[in-house]
């Protein structure tokens, strides 16, 4: 009897050394770790980036200089997320108004090997026109995730296929290129919109 | 069988005027399509699926999710571990969910169990069939045909009701009313 107590103290431990292992795994491999601050808390995300519109056109981020955007990263491969927050962002450019035309909205392909310029115009064209898709070289893409501290996986499905894992948030920068918030995927559309109101208000 | 059971019913009921077969099937046929148009569920044994629905997805899209309650009436675990589409070249079962800002996603490989006495709600944000190499876009308003592969109840014939883009449940329209997201 006493053994058998032993032996479960044993086994409860053990489970308490692997379950705070696990824990710690999780954490340092948590990919939304708050956002760092360079100097005068100026948070160190976005940077330069180089990359071509759905319209074949090449867009720098010098090109965005003097007016706010919002950036969103995800795939056409997407059955949920993608097509969800691109509907939204749409309907938030519509509540806008004339506004909108103030906002440049940014969707940036993690998966430029299936999303060519040619997809992404088509894809785009069931939402809002003033939703600019890009893309790029595998390296050209790598440098503006790691700007923006986005990440991105390829999870295998069956056969060759995968899907992808992706932030999910919408990143937004003022008119200097700062960063200055996110839309949550899960928050509310009134947020959303409150913030996009503030965000081109200036 | 059911004909034999209209045709020939027990014998305390032969003393009252009894429905005609025709009668009798008819009134089987109205209640049948009615509940259809109502509920729009389909059953199997002791599984019951409920309105299966999906997205009307951009142009150009290759996949598309489809989401459902699926009710387990019995006394066992059933599974559901695969099914087809006639709008799309495979499917397979995922589960999604956003975490610290990042949307991940990872097939269910074993298949998604229901238990006994208990339902499975597949939804946005959460667990939904992945419709791989769409034959064609899907329209609001339309359906489509699919079956489920089910462990133990087989395979069952349903219907999923197209929806907006932004739908975010069954029979919502434009999905408009809708606070936040489920995950």
């Amino acid at each position: 009897m006493r053994k058998l107590r032993i032996a479960l103290w044993g086994l409860l431990a053990a489970a308490a050394v692997a379950a705070a292992g696990l824990a710690w795994q999780a954490s340092r491999g948590a990919p939304n770790a708050p956002v760092r601050t360079a100097g005068a808390g100026i948070a160190a995300v976005g940077g330069p980036f180089r990359l071509t519109t759905h319209e074949g056109k090449t867009l720098s981020s010098a090109d965005l200089a003097g007016r706010p955007f919002a950036v969103f990263f995800g795939f056409t491969h997407c059955p949920d997320v993608c097509p969800t927050t691109l509907f939204e962002l749409s309907e938030h450019l519509k509540a806008l108004g004339p506004r909108g035309d103030d906002l440049r909205v940014l969707f940036i392909t993690v998966d430029p090997e299936r999303d060519t310029r040619e997809l992404l115009a088509t894809y785009l064209s069931s939402f809002d026109p003033r939703i600019i898709g890009l893309t790029g070289t595998r390296e050209e893409i790598d440098a503006v995730t790691v700007a923006y501290k986005a990440t991105y996986m390829k999870v295998r499905t069956s056969g060759d296929d995968y899907t992808m894992n992706h932030t999910a948030s919408v990143y937004l920068m003022d008119a200097r290129g700062r960063f200055v918030g996110v839309l949550d995927y899960q928050e509310p559309r009134e947020t959303q919109l409150q913030k996009l109101r503030r965000l081109v208000a200036g | 069988m059911s004909n034999h059971l209209v045709g020939r019913p027990a014998a305390p009921f032969r003393r009252a005027r009894r429905p005609s077969l025709t009668e009798a099937l008819l009134a089987a046929a109205l209640t049948l399509s009615a509940g259809a148009a109502l509920a729009h569920d389909f059953r199997a044994g002791a599984l019951t699926i409920d309105q299966p629905w999906s997205r009307a997805t951009p142009a150009g899209a290759q996949v598309a999710g489809g989401f459902m309650t699926i009710r387990n009436a019995g006394p066992a675990e059933d599974r559901l571990i695969g099914g087809a589409s006639e709008i799309a070249g495979r499917l397979e079962i995922h589960e999604m969910g956003v975490v610290d800002g990042v949307m991940r996603m990872r097939p269910v490989e074993q298949g998604l169990a229901i238990k006994p006495g208990e339902a499975v709600e597949l939804k946005p944000g959460s667990y939904h069939i992945m419709f791989f190499e769409l034959k064609r876009q899907l329209k609001q308003g339309e359906r489509f045909k699919g079956e489920l592969q089910f462990e133990k109840a087989g395979t069952i014939p349903v219907e999923f009701a197209v929806e907006s883009i932004g739908a975010q449940g069954a029979g919502q329209g434009s999905g408009a009313a809708h606070q936040g997201h489920g995950g």
